[in-house]
């Protein structure tokens, strides 16, 4: 019971500040949390990158495998995006199937990832209708702090700027080779904090939240994909406002995103 | 790397009695401990040991899920030993498999023998290992990490509970298989040590050896622990010699 009740006298304080224009740990509204990238974290991957905002860690592994192209695709690679919320995390994560925040998570960073067209599934064609390149994005959380999704994002878009095809490996051509990454979106979200929409929520945040709004760019000016979600509302000015705001920050972490040996 | 091109056999140990990573037979590889790793976990540690980068929490003593599960005399003690997909070479489906399932029951026991549980009747104490890469001996860095997490999360212990795996290559009793060592050698035995008392808490063997092979397979595994506990204890005084390294206020 007391950790409800907690969370609620949080929450009450955090719409307190904000209506000052101040967030918990000093922050302004428009103020992204330190955030890091570290490319190549995981040797056993074909790309990885260890994502650090703030307190938040999200680590993400991309794999490469021959399989079967889908029927209705049969010159298109394979793409699975797959999130772990798991109990190390977080006290509110349990054992057990992905509950519908991972889904969300895996979906949302999975849609933006394949709308830029990040990399060109048709590349990942062997031989068409029979052989293709699998290429699966794990994503694994490590710390939760708040705000998921742009971590696991950039952790899986990093993974996949670092990744290398294991074509010698399993046989396919005389030698390894970078695989291809032609856009590379960056998801951006915001919370509603009353008259405030905040960027980058902390968990505590995330549970005070009226609303939160993602919104990915990529590095052409495009905005590849949108997800509101808890209960909340957003007007199109205040959705206006987030898209502008995104790209600004887009910007920055698209560099790290990028940066690194390959 | 190569797990599907033709298997040949490497040479396990050289001429002059060294390993494929140029070690001895009775050392260790390198072991490198972080406590106090993650900011939500009331306990953590990041361990990397060889080409193994193992991460673990603890949480509590907290409310019991499922409730059926509370005891109330004792604190009960859920452990979940799980491995990335990425972890290993061929991906590995998301999810518990039979063998993560076994090693949460074993190591789990092992921390039923040493924790002081019944100082938390209706609680549980919730200890989680994620194997985030992978090269043998991934139970025992994991029972390493979660050791030194309950620690840090100040959980009562008897000791803490260093964790080292025996094998046989080319016919000789070997200290801390890698993988190739694992993969080719005739057998493996990881145990857990209680320091203080000297017993084993923790002890499991695959593939086969004579009794005069594991007599001396049990002295070096214990020895290796003992060596380990060394490192253990140095990584919890650098945790709280220098204060909080960034954990959360």
């Amino acid at each position: 019971m007391s950790e409800e009740v907690s969370a609620e006298i949080l929450t009450t304080h955090i719409l307190d500040l904000a209506a000052e224009g101040k967030r918990l740990d000093g922050r302004g509204p428009d103020e992204y949390r330190a955030v890091t990238v570290e490319p190549g974290f995981v040797a056993t991957a074909d790309g990885s990158a260890l994502v650090r905002i703030g307190d938040t860690a999200v680590l993400s592994g991309v794999k490469l495998e021959p399989g079967k192209p889908f029927a209705d695709t049969p010159n298109a690679g394979v793409l699975t995006t797959n999130a772990e919320l798991i109990p190390l995390s977080n006290s509110i994560f349990e054992p057990g199937p992905p509950q519908p925040g991972a889904i969300e998570v895996s979906r949302v960073v999975d849609r933006a990832i394949r709308a830029a067209e990040t990399i060109d599934l048709t590349r990942l064609c062997v031989t068409p209708g029979e052989k293709t390149w699998v290429c699966y994005v794990d994503i694994h959380v490590l710390d939760h702090s708040g705000n998921l999704i742009d971590a696991a994002s950039l952790a899986a878009v990093s993974a996949l700027a670092h990744a290398t095809v294991p074509a010698k490996r399993f046989e396919i051509a005389d030698a390894d080779y970078p695989l291809e990454v032609n856009h590379f979106p960056v998801e951006c979200t915001f919370v509603r904090l009353g008259d405030t929409i905040a960027v980058d929520p902390t968990f505590d945040e995330e549970r005070a939240a009226q609303g939160r709004i993602t919104v990915a760019t990529d590095e052409v000016g495009r905005v590849v994909a949108m997800q509101k979600g808890l209960v909340g509302a957003f007007s199109p000015d205040d959705v206006k406002d987030v898209v502008r705001r995104a790209f600004v920050h887009g910007e920055r972490h698209r560099a790290l995103a990028k940066g690194g040996p390959k | 790397m190569g797990s599907v091109g033709a298997k040949e056999v490497p040479v396990l140990l050289s001429p002059e009695g060294l390993r494929i990573d140029g070690r001895k037979l009775d050392e260790l590889r390198p072991i490198h401990i972080q406590v106090g790793a993650l900011h939500n976990a009331d306990g953590s540690a990041f361990v990397e040991w060889g080409a193994n980068k193992v991460m673990a929490a603890v949480y509590g003593p907290r409310e019991v899920h499922p409730r059926h599960l509370q005891q109330n005399n004792k604190a009960v003690i859920q452990c979940k030993y799980n491995m990335a997909a990425f972890a290993v070479d061929e991906r590995k489906r998301p999810g518990l498999d039979r063998r993560s399932q076994e090693i949460s029951k074993v190591i789990g026991e092992a921390f039923e023998s040493v924790v002081f549980a019944e100082e938390y009747p209706r609680t549980s104490i919730d200890i989680y290992i994620e194997v985030l890469q992978a090269n043998a001996g991934t139970r025992c860095a994991g029972l390493v990490a979660a050791s030194l997490a309950l620690a840090d999360a100040g959980i009562p212990m008897v000791d803490l509970l260093p964790a080292v795996a025996v094998g046989k290559i080319a016919g000789k009793i070997a200290l801390d298989l890698k993988k190739e060592e694992d993969n080719f050698g005739e057998a493996d035995l990881p145990m857990a040590l209680v320091p203080q008392s000297g017993r084993l808490v923790l002890l499991q063997m695959e593939g086969h050896m004579t009794e005069p092979e594991l007599s001396q397979a049990l002295e070096l595994g214990v020895q290796g622990c003992r060596d380990i506990y060394e490192k253990m204890k140095q990584a919890l005084r650098e945790r709280y010699s220098t204060g909080p390294v960034g954990g959360s206020a």
